[in-house]
């Protein structure tokens, strides 16, 4: 096997792209809007992007909020988020006194449409089996100082039910409208590891 | 979500593509038109996701024992070099005709296309020039 790489040094490697393109579409192999709806999938319509409107909904609609704790999934749905790996969503709400943090020890199992790509750290599995055992000596060490009367909870997430968090709303954002609130919320705080900042 | 998800991409390991905050990166135009292909070939069937992602394996351990000090890695130039692998074994692609077009794209005088086609030809896909 020859090494493709040193064939083609000479050639940009954006026109090898198109000319490849080309040859699969002249063939019939791929349609350019099929692959225009992969790229767009993946780059927006699959990733934290889509908690983080959940969030926001629920920060600033009581109604949802209380609809998205009763039934996750449905709500979720709701605002046309499911598919592969978001079946059964719980979300569990943080408050002053209670912290969620999500953790698979079996597997990985995560909220893909909610959340995107997990981040390779959850699968790690010292994050896993330590994040159980002492999860505020896991957090500090993420950068979540969590002060001592905070009572943490640990959610095993398993392919029966993903847990997503909801995050506390943080001070000084009451003025904030919901797709201003949307940009502040990070895939960690919804894992559980960090929290929203202002 | 209006589709299926056709792959379930690594996280971790060598073929787990760059993302930020849960999100895929692409720095340049090539390397998503590069993803959407590999995407679009495995839900057509032409493309076994499987031998696709070893294929992916293979090429970046082989970057990462042939590198020197301060060569830059590029995860998609792994990828594109799989895609081609696994379809010219699948005789989907015949061998060197990337290549040939390629070389064939780069001595067209800039611009060629939008003077033949500038009416009839309303998507950009074949428009990535720009580094």
């Amino acid at each position: 096997m020859t090494d493709p790489r040193a064939a083609d040094d000479r050639v940009p490697i954006a026109l090898r792209t198109q000319a490849l393109e080309q040859l699969l579409v002249e063939r019939g192999l791929v349609d350019p809007a099929v692959m225009d709806n992969f790229i767009k999938m993946y780059e927006t319509d699959v990733g934290p992007l889509n908690g983080a409107k959940v969030v926001a909904k629920a920060w600033t609609d009581p109604e949802y909020r209380s609809r998205l704790l009763a039934d996750g999934t449905a709500a979720v749905a709701e605002l046309g988020y499911k598919g592969s790996q978001g079946e059964h969503i719980v979300v569990v709400e943080n408050t002053p006194s209670l912290h969620n943090v999500v953790v698979c020890t079996l597997c990985s199992c995560y909220p893909w449409p909610l959340l995107g790509l997990p981040p390779s750290w959850y699968k790690d599995p010292a994050y896993r089996s330590r994040m159980v055992r002492e999860p505020r000596t896991v957090l500090a060490e993420m950068g979540l100082r969590l002060a001592d009367g905070v009572e943490i909870q640990v959610w095993d997430s398993s392919s029966e039910v993903r847990y997503f968090v909801l995050p506390e709303r943080p001070a000084g954002t009451a003025g904030l409208a919901e797709e201003d609130l949307v940009p502040l919320v990070t895939r960690d705080a919804m894992v559980g590891v960090a929290q929203v900042e202002p | 979500m209006t589709h299926a998800l056709p792959v379930e991409l690594d996280v971790d390991g060598l073929a787990a593509p760059p993302r930020s905050n849960g999100e895929l990166v692409f720095a340049e135009p090539w390397q998503s038109r590069a993803f959407g292909m590999a995407m679009a070939l495995t839900q057509a069937g032409a493309l076994d996701w499987e031998d696709f992602r070893q294929q992916l394996v293979v090429q970046i351990a082989g970057w990462e024992s042939t590198a020197s000090p301060g060569d830059s890695f590029s995860y998609y130039g792994c990828w594109l070099d799989a895609l081609e692998q696994v379809l010219v074994t699948r005789r989907l692609v015949a061998t060197g005709a990337v290549r040939a077009l390629a070389d064939e794209i780069a001595a067209r005088p800039p611009g060629w296309d939008h003077d033949h086609h500038h009416d009839d030809h309303h998507d950009d896909h074949h428009h990535h020039h720009d580094p």
